[in-house]
């Protein structure tokens, strides 16, 4: 488990998810998260170097559709629920400092 | 080989890898049943998936499997068990803030492209992956999202399949990237894969471009967005290079960003450095499952892959023993009119003959021409007997493909066409010549230009029988 | 109309008679919407209650008798929804701001399932907050009451299905378990939760708080009841990949087998933790199960301690991804701003509670560059040794036996500010859903101040039968010690 979390590393995190957090939501996230690190690393103990991650909890493969239109969903109700839309289109604030 | 000497710009050399995602030409998207169609109007092909409404779960299209493997055999890939990841990042144009896509262990790897010279590009990879929806920026100024007051979002192609093919960095020249893309073009054209359309984006080409002097390590590279012509990429790469070079001269460095391509001032711009690249937290896609095609699978796909337009032009190349990458043999062969070439010469024709006069003269026919190949092939017997010259076979050919079909030998009848003796063509061209002292003065002192006036002068004498060529040998050798 | 109390109670009892005529659905409904009315206002079991549409769906089922048609091995049973379950044109808010007042366009796999049996939504149970809690304390619409104390928790995450049941507000509910949240709720609430193995019954609709660990599951009285309901539920739906395609075998058909036989594993070296009263009803339950004529085997399961930070790794891991689209962009809640990105932001840091967060940024910081191998990558191959643990427990044993919950329903506001303190509520439970299998909690009995305490059946992929056969035995030994006749 990496070392100490600090509120830095909580804002990189925060920033990564887009949640917006106060200096102080900061420090008490960090905190929060740290102790938790710590009781995590209890897992530092075991030796994985043979095993591999299990990624499935049951095992499929190859689950396919076919390649045939279905009728999807009415446009106007969609845009009705959306927070906003405009000329059949979702509406959002200028896209900056995304791209 | 002097050819890579020519290659390097001030002692420079490019190095070139190219990206191109290609929409698969299937009838659905990659994890939902709507329509995958183009120029539709906003937001009717929509679903909880392609929303990625709460609760909405992809199911793999097989057909976009089988396209995707198409490409991978037609590319020479390894096609391989393979899983999908989820790449994750914030665009409004992203519904669900992540794309699946294929990373530690995509579908194709390890395949190659041969351009029409012979020049191999390995391919890296071929992965499957799926589109994004559409943002429009209003306000501000064009259209730009610099200083726009808002964007609208259309999600008719969020979800639509994508093949990304990640070439290897084996590109060293501008026209090499051309070719490249056409080439590729071409081959996903002939195996159905997708329509490939530059200009409505199902073929969409982002270039990773770096200069080094030979021997040295690969310079630190641009990627180059925004490119939407063969052509413009190009332009972009010999522009990119030409400005990382002159970076490099006056004792700068490259840094790693991201830059677009402006077609309108022909540079390229800033737009965002790699430094603060988003983290994409790549893992497993928990939603799917792997997807393994079975070798019987693969043999099946391989089995039915139509000749590819390399071995396309190889075959009526050597058939009529030209290099493959001539133009006639190129352009015959990117119209689909090779198979009617060579069923030109199995009807007895003259192949080298036919194959100049489709690439002439069927540039608007299709890949099978309404010309019966007899009639073209009656047509060459004619000009290899020399019972017409090739101002005249033209001028049949011309009648033939108008009304789709005919006997060159009645045609050339009713036109008059009969075969010139030598020495009554060397009598017109002594009248020319004397009809026209100023202009054999020129042509006498080396004015090229002054040609076209004798030999027009002998073909209105010879009521247009004359054989061109022959005039011009003739004229040659009377001047000395 | 008649009293809730002539009414038949269980799902079984109730289709029976509204199939054979006996009762009509609208009046079971009318009688547990009465129940509602009466109670609601203290337990706050519901995000919403539908009893208009209800009363329509029961009408639907009384005119499909009458026409002399069978409505369906659920006609008539009133069942809650937790409100993580897509139902199109009714508002599913997983209890979060972010998604208040959405109405989804479409149904859950689940409800559709449902409605074609003939049961009948009442309404969208209360849970923490997009499923991440263990008492429903973390709902943005305030906390759900313990039907037995309401001073206490009902568990959680599914905290509003276990009290509707037990509140007699429905006959039975749905709840969905990424860690336990339908078998410790089940626990606490006295009575019956089921997780199935993973891919048996469809997610489609399911508001995803973690994929590979996310199973929809039924609260009931009794053991038949959930069997009848998985019955319903389960199988193979090409919507969702990971569904298992195979035919189940049906459950409610086992019940009656006995345990002779049966292998029933005590986990030697389990974790300690439970409390004493339930430490007692477990030694119970193994002492029930052997009397019954099943044979008592010690198995190991090393790994099974390393359970609870291999779930709170990968867990939020997935949450944090699966949780990005919520997003103000195409619906939910949107707290504008002069750019998109200052509009993400204000969004989700104003639509989603402390805690969502907090898991959401613990998850990003799993998968994040220079992270991902020391805990992400780390987490996954903790998961195969505790899978690969307890495949090898199940050579010798059919089912195992462990508390479903640590301790009894517990205050609100007992776990103070302490996460981790929560999070040690599923202790017993998450193991389960890491190795992807079946369990279920059972009530047997109660434990301190007389609250009800859960034993959890645990089996093996695909292990249902022999897990059902237990939970009836349990269910059996429990009645006769009560002297009520099966």
């Amino acid at each position: 488990m990496p070392e100490r979390i600090t509120p830095t590393d909580v804002a990189k995190v925060a920033r990564l998810a887009r949640l917006e957090l106060t200096p102080a939501q900061l420090e008490r996230a960090a905190g929060q998260l740290d102790g938790m690190l710590a009781h995590f690393a209890d897992m530092d103990a075991l030796d994985l170097s043979d095993v591999q991650p299990m990624t499935q909890p049951y095992p499929l493969q190859n689950v396919f559709r076919d390649d045939v239109v279905v009728e999807g969903l009415d446009r106007d109700e969609v845009l009705a629920a959306a927070p906003v839309a405009e000329d059949h289109r979702f509406r959002v604030p200028p896209i900056v400092g995304l791209d | 080989m002097s050819e890579s000497q020519h290659d390097l710009i001030n002692g420079w050399e490019l190095v070139v890898g190219l990206e191109v995602h290609v929409e698969l030409a299937t009838a659905t998207k990659l994890f939902s049943a709507s329509a995958n169609r183009f120029g539709d109007a906003p937001n009717t092909h929509i679903d909880p998936v392609t929303l990625g409404l709460p609760g909405a779960l992809p199911v793999l299209n097989r057909q976009a499997v089988e396209l995707a493997m198409r490409i991978g055999a037609a590319l020479n890939c390894t096609i391989q068990p393979c899983t999908f990841h989820r790449k994750n990042y914030f665009y409004p144009d992203m519904p669900k803030a992540y794309q699946i896509s294929q990373y530690d262990q995509p579908l194709n790897i390890d395949g190659h492209l041969d351009l029409p010279d012979g020049t191999r590009i390995g391919v890296e990879r071929a992965h499957l992956e799926e589109d994004t929806g559409k943002s429009t920026h209003m306000g501000g100024t064009g259209g730009r999202i610099h200083g726009s007051d808002y964007s609208l979002i259309d999600f008719n192609r969020a979800g639509v399949p994508l093949v990304e093919i990640v070439s290897r960095p084996d590109i060293r020249t501008a026209e090499q990237a051309r070719q490249y893309v056409t080439e590729l073009r071409a081959v996903l054209l002939a195996v159905e894969a997708s329509d490939a359309k530059m200009e409505e984006g199902s073929m969409r080409v982002d270039a990773n471009v770096s200069v080094h002097r030979p021997g040295t390590p690969f310079g630190t590279r641009c990627e180059i967005k925004n490119v939407n012509s063969v052509r413009s990429l190009g332009r972009a790469i010999e522009y990119e290079a030409r400005r990382q070079i002159d970076l490099l001269e006056t004792g700068d460095t490259i840094r790693q960003e991201t830059r677009h391509w402006d077609e309108n001032d022909g540079r390229t711009h800033t737009l965002r450095s790699k430094e603060d690249a988003d983290d994409y937290r790549y893992f497993l896609e928990p939603d799917l499952v792997p997807l393994v095609p079975s070798p019987e699978w693969i043999a099946a796909v391989e089995a039915a892959l139509p000749l590819l337009p390399g071995a396309r032009r190889a075959r009526l190349a050597s058939a009529a023993g030209v290099v493959a990458h001539s133009e006639a043999v190129m352009s015959v062969v990117e119209r689909g009119q090779d198979d009617y070439v060579l069923a030109v010469a199995a009807a007895g024709g003259d192949i080298g003959r036919a194959l100049v006069h489709v690439k002439e003269a069927f540039a608007d026919e299709p890949a099978t021409p309404r010309v019966p190949p007899a009639d073209l092939a009656a047509l060459t017997t004619l000009e290899v007997s020399g019972a017409l010259t090739a101002t005249q076979a033209k001028a049949v050919l011309a009648e033939i493909v108008a009304n789709g079909g005919g006997d060159p030998a009645a045609i050339a009848a009713a036109k008059g066409f009969e075969a010139m003796d030598t020495g009554a063509l060397e009598a017109m061209v002594d009248q020319a010549i004397a009809d026209q002292p100023d202009a054999w003065a020129k042509f006498c002192a080396g004015e090229g230009k002054a040609m076209g006036a004798l030999v027009g002068a002998v073909m209105k004498l010879s009521q247009g029988k004359a054989d061109g060529k022959l005039v011009t040998a003739l004229l040659n050798a009377k001047k000395g | 109309m008649s009293s809730h109390a002539e009414l038949p109670r269980t799902a079984v009892g109730i289709a029976a008679a509204v199939r054979a005529g006996e009762v009509r659905a609208v009046d079971v409904l009318e009688a547990h919407l009465a129940e509602i009315d009466r109670r609601e206002h203290q337990v706050h079991a519901f995000n919403l209650v539908v009893a208009e549409q209800a009363r329509q769906a029961a009408a639907r089922v009384d005119a499909e008798v009458a026409a002399g048609r069978d409505p369906g091995p659920l006609a008539g049973v009133p069942v809650a929804l937790k409100d993580n379950m897509c139902t199109r044109g009714v508002p599913t808010t997983c209890s979060s701001k972010i998604l208040e007042g959405w109405k989804p366009p479409y149904d859950a796999t689940v409800v559709a399932k449902l409605a074609a049996a003939g049961a009948v939504a009442v309404g969208k149970t209360n849970l923490d907050e997009f499923a991440m809690g263990s008492s429903t304390e973390n709902s943005a619409f305030g906390p759900t009451r313990n039907p037995h104390d309401l001073g206490r928790v009902p568990g959680g995450s599914s905290g509003g299905s276990a009290a509707a049941v037990a509140a007699g507000f429905a006959a039975v509910s749905l709840g969905s378990d990424t860690g336990g949240s339908i078998r410790q709720p089940a626990a606490l609430c006295g009575v019956v939760g089921v997780k199935p193995t993973y891919g048996y019954v469809s997610r489609y609709g399911l508001i995803a708080f973690a994929s590979s660990l996310d199973q929809i599951g039924p609260f009931s009285h009794d053991v038949r009841d959930a069997a009848l309901l998985l019955d319903v539920i389960g199988g193979h739906d090409p919507m969702d990949s990971t569904s298992i395609p195979l035919a189940h075998p049906s459950l409610v058909d086992v019940l009656d087998r006995g345990v002779e036989g049966l292998r029933v594993g005590r986990i030697v070296d389990l974790p300690e933790g439970a409390d004493p009263d339930v430490q007692e009803r477990l030694e119970a339950a193994f002492d029930a199960l052997r009397a019954a004529g099943a044979a008592i085997v010690d198995v190991e399961v090393p790994a099974f301690g390393y359970a609870l930070t291999a779930y709170y790794l990968i867990a939020p891991a997935e949450a944090s991804s699966n949780l990005a689209r919520f997003d103000g962009v195409r619906f939910g809640m949107r707290v504008d701003a002069a750019d998109t990105n200052a509009m993400y932001m204000a969004t989700r840091s104003a639509g989603f509670g402390e805690e969502v967060q907090r898991r959401i940024m613990l998850g990003t910081y799993a998968l994040s560059a220079g992270y991902y191998d020391a805990c992400y990558g780390r987490a996954l191959k903790v998961r195969r040794l505790i899978h690969d643990d307890f495949e090898r427990a199940y050579r010798h044993a059919d089912v195992l036996l462990t508390p479903a919950s640590p301790s009894v329903a517990f205050p609100f506001g007992a776990k103070g500010d302490n996460p981790l303190a929560m999070y040690l509520c599923d202790l017993y439970t998450i193991p389960t859903n890491l190795a992807g299998h079946p369990a279920m909690s059972v009530p047997f009995g109660t434990g301190a101040d007389g609250l009800p305490v859960g034993v959890q059946v645990l089996a093996g992929t695909l292990g249902e039968v022999a897990m059902f056969r237990a939970g009836a035995a349990l269910e059996r030994a429990m009645d006769a010690a009560r002297g009520v006749s099966a």
